[in-house]
């Protein structure tokens, strides 16, 4: 990442070089041992429940159904890919994801432009923004669903004077909004970080050579802050794409399974439907589906870290 | 001449958009500043059309949200976010440290370990989860959130922690292995204060985190280890959308985060940022 840290870490080795081979081999365990505990724990935390995940999606096993758990092989994946609410929910799934990363990180951006700069009242305006990150997303469900969208009472409908039902009628928009306000000031806050630590002299000279502040933007702001952008698509894409709190509140999936997404989804089979190996096999299907989405974010982030790195 | 006109009309553009800045960070918290507004109002203000800016303020609500059982939920989740933080650190510090400063062979591979362990949706392990935490007693207990609300932040601290080690100087630990300092001096005297405001960033978001879950919370707790964000489902399924007391529920619960976010904010920052500025 850092072209400093490299000769930090050979550092030692390098002091010494007649160290032997046998003590090199010797360190390397050494050197495991601190990852070790936090390796092990994540392992054991993480992996078994999936794997008994796998071994459950292969059993039939309704909890309503006495004596119902026995081995079916593939079926319970069959159905799931003939079920059109998974494949519904999926899609919602992708569209939530997409449009609230992106609309929550320009937004975040923008602030983050405004906050960048001195101004009368700038570290209040901050900790206002910063603070819809910082509400339960719980409470934030709950308040936008009543307060916000309610359809007689609610701030919308004085504003605009509608009497839209904005739940019923365009539910996947509301808790899209809802999640677009939660998560606009981690974007915003993670822009500002990078933003910030913008070299002065660059900008400077910059200046010094003519460029307008547009042209200062796309060359060197921009370029500096991707793999901030980076990051925060990454992170915002991980959060947002389990979305419970605001569908489980404001929604519950509905009307019908308009605003249903996998997580929802899952919930429902497995509490509601008390329908385990269903469930577990839409599990295993959402984590194959995001694990080839997430092996080609991880190498584009990689290279983008690495690019960064040799450059600076 | 020239430059005092541009030099005014430059003050003026930036005023503008001073304003503007104003005008759009009190738009965005408006559905906060309207909860805060409704916390302090009787029910039948809380409900009117057009609504009611002006009205005469209560403590009702939040003293009505207190006796009604909100301590114990409010304990749960301190006590649960306190220790799955510190266990976080303690756990990911060595972790970031063997990552950074002193890299293991194949640092990428456990990194993205690591984060594809988040990367799992959540969803897919709740009901081995369920039926683990039933089979071994920890279902309805803070055990059972603080294991998984560790493992939920310890990958996220790692690689947050790890960008911050890495801007240790190596010179600096070059010299003072040549001086002979062993590693418990290494870590105070020279690592340890580079990385402080960074792992107070780290420990910053796993509380933020951890506060607010939801999904593990609602499944897994109830009565006895519920935390604050349970409180709020049982509050509205129990007795209906009262909004005034909802508001002060919601202000209540989300209050101790709030302010820790506000006062840590500069840390959060600079804690992000730090990896970059050095």
């Amino acid at each position: 990442m850092s072209t400093i840290s490299v000769p930090a870490g050979t550092a030692p080795a390098t002091t010494r070089p007649a160290t032997t081979k046998k003590k090199a081999t010797g360190t390397a365990g050494k050197r495991r041992l601190p990852l070790l505990p936090a390796l092990i724990f994540v392992v054991a935390v993480t992996q078994i429940p999936f794997l008994l995940t796998i071994y459950y999606s292969f059993q039939s096993w309704n909890l309503v159904r006495p004596g119902s758990f026995h081995f079916v092989g593939f079926q319970n994946y069959a159905d799931v890919f003939t079920d059109s609410t998974f494949l519904g929910a999926l899609l919602n799934t992708v569209v939530l994801t997409v449009v609230c990363v992106f609309l929550s990180l320009l937004l975040g951006l923008g602030l983050a432009i405004l906050l960048d700069r001195k101004f009368v009242g700038r570290g209040f305006v901050r900790t206002l923004l910063i603070t819809p990150f910082l509400i339960l997303p719980a409470a934030g469900a709950l308040l936008w669903k009543t307060t916000m969208f309610d359809p007689t009472y609610g701030l919308l409908h004085f504003v605009f004077g509608t009497d839209v039902d904005w739940l019923s009628q365009f539910p996947l928009a509301a808790v899209m909004a809802q999640i677009i306000w939660q998560w606009t000031p981690f974007m915003m806050l993670l822009t500002l970080a990078g933003l910030q630590s913008q070299p002065k002299d660059v900008l400077e000279a910059a200046s010094v050579d003519g460029a307008g502040r547009w042209r200062t933007f796309v060359s060197i702001t921009l370029p500096h802050l991707s793999r901030f952008l980076q990051l925060a698509t990454l992170l915002g894409a991980i959060y947002i794409v389990n979305s419970f709190d605001a569908i489980f509140l404001m929604t519950q999936g509905g009307p019908g399974t308009a605003s249903t997404n996998l997580p929802f989804y899952i919930y429902q089979r497995a509490f509601e439907g008390f329908d385990i190996g269903q469930s577990s096999a839409m599990g295993v299907v959402v984590v194959i589906i995001t694990m080839i989405v997430a092996t080609f974010a991880l190498r584009l982030m990689f290279r983008a870290f690495s690019v960064d790195g040799g450059t600076k | 001449m020239t430059t005092a006109v541009s030099g005014r009309k430059r003050r003026f553009g930036a005023g503008s958009l001073t304003v503007a800045t104003w005008i759009l960070a009190i738009l965005f918290v408006f559905p906060l500043l309207w909860m805060i507004l409704t916390a302090f109002k009787q029910e039948s203000d809380a409900y009117t059309d057009p609504p009611k800016l002006f009205f005469s303020p209560t403590f009702d609500q939040i003293s009505g949200v207190l006796k009604g059982g909100f301590l114990p939920y409010l304990a749960n989740s301190a006590f649960v976010t306190v220790v799955s933080t510190l266990l976080v650190l303690l756990l990911g510090i060595p972790a970031a440290y063997a990552l950074s400063l002193a890299p293991v062979k194949k640092t990428k591979n456990a990194l993205s370990f690591f984060l594809s362990t988040k990367m799992l949706p959540i969803v897919a392990a709740i009901i081995p989860l369920y039926v683990i935490s039933q089979n071994t007693n920890l279902l309805d207990t803070v055990w059972a959130l603080i294991i998984l609300y560790t493992s939920m932040n310890l990958p996220l601290a790692i690689w947050m922690m790890r960008s911050f080690f890495l801007e240790v100087p190596g010179e600096m630990i070059e010299a003072a292995h040549i001086d002979g300092a062993n590693l418990p001096t290494l870590l105070r005297k020279i690592i340890m204060p580079v990385v402080a405001p960074g792992v107070a960033a780290t420990a910053l978001i796993c509380v933020i985190f951890s506060w607010t879950e939801f999904f593990y919370a609602v499944n897994l707790t109830a009565a006895r280890a519920g935390t604050v964000p349970v409180f709020l489902v049982g509050f509205i399924t129990s007795e209906g959308l009262y909004w005034a007391q909802l508001s002060a529920a919601a202000l209540l619960a989300s209050l101790p985060v709030m302010i820790v976010g506000w006062f840590a904010q500069n840390h959060l920052v600079r804690g992000l940022s730090m990896g970059a500025v050095k």
